[in-house]
């Protein structure tokens, strides 16, 4: 099953590669950036061929609100490293693990898994499974579950998908 | 200026060394599996953060090492939770089930379709 391949899709790789590609070499000479421009085309080939070249793999369709998210983001992660740092010092009485089961609103697959995985890169909280629109959590602490109830980040990451 | 950019890079090394070192600790110190890996993810997230920043500060104008370093960062984070999560799930699949605290929900078994059954903790 062949199915037509978006050009910007295409664009996009090679722009990438080829950022990729100066940015670790930082020579300009003839001889390595023809090298970088045929390992370039030998890619995005390969990629053609495989049929990968899609908005899974290139997602340019999420909205430019992800520099914010990824800002928020970073601020989650701070607390919850800082509360889990706080455990590991408390000792294991201070555990008290739940592993729980949470609604999610996004309906793309895209917007589930920014969700899923920014659950499971803040320490304390880890997505197990997803089914349909709910997932199965497990969290160090019943507050990390409550947080995640109280729908704070959901809600950010819902607002992506517009 | 360099002074002070050279101090900012240290204090980032060092807290950064500090959070790598609890998280350590962290494994030795939580009693399973589940709880063990998030222990490790401190020191995936916040702990090589703060030290890649902290080198990114050490570079001084070579752009060609500061990419290299943001790359690192980049792509810890993108795969540290992919990784995490495969572990979680193939644990599950195994049999291991999470130690669970007061908060646990006797109604529903949501962890009932993975792998085999009752054989959680049975030979600790």
């Amino acid at each position: 099953m062949k199915k037509k391949t978006n050009l910007r899709y295409i664009i996009s790789l090679i722009v990438v590669l080829s950022l990729i590609w100066i940015g670790n070499s930082g020579f300009f000479n003839g001889l390595l950036l023809s090298l970088g421009a045929v390992s370039v085309a030998f890619v995005v080939f390969m990629a053609f061929r495989l049929n990968i070249l899609d908005e899974e793999s290139q997602p340019l369709q999420v909205s430019r609100r992800i520099i914010v998210y990824w800002l928020w983001l970073l601020k989650a992660l701070v607390e919850s490293n800082l509360s889990v740092i706080k455990r590991i010092w408390k000792g294991p009485k201070s555990l008290d693990p739940v592993v729980a089961r949470l609604p999610m609103s996004q309906e793309t697959d895209m917007g589930k898994t920014i969700y899923a995985n920014s659950i499971t890169l803040t320490p304390g909280t880890t997505t197990l499974d997803i089914e349909g629109d709910t997932m199965i959590v497990y969290a160090l602490s019943y507050d990390a579950i409550e947080y995640l109830q109280g729908g704070d980040m959901d809600r950010r990451v819902k607002r992506l998908e517009e | 200026m360099s002074f002070f950019i050279d101090g900012l890079s240290w204090a980032l090394l060092i807290i950064g060394g500090f959070i790598c070192f609890s998280g350590a600790i962290g494994i030795h110190r939580f009693p399973e599996f589940f709880s063990r890996m998030h222990a490790a993810s401190v020191t995936d997230t916040l702990g090589s953060g703060l030290i890649l920043i902290g080198l990114m500060l050490q570079t001084g104008g070579e752009v060609i090492v500061l990419v290299k370093l943001i790359l690192i960062l980049l792509f810890i984070l993108i795969t540290s939770p992919t990784a995490s999560h495969a572990l979680a799930k193939a644990a599950l699949h195994g049999g291991l089930r999470p130690m669970q605290g007061s908060h646990k929900n006797d109604k529903e078994d949501v962890l009932n379709k993975f792998g085999r059954q009752n054989t959680s903790d049975d030979e600790q």
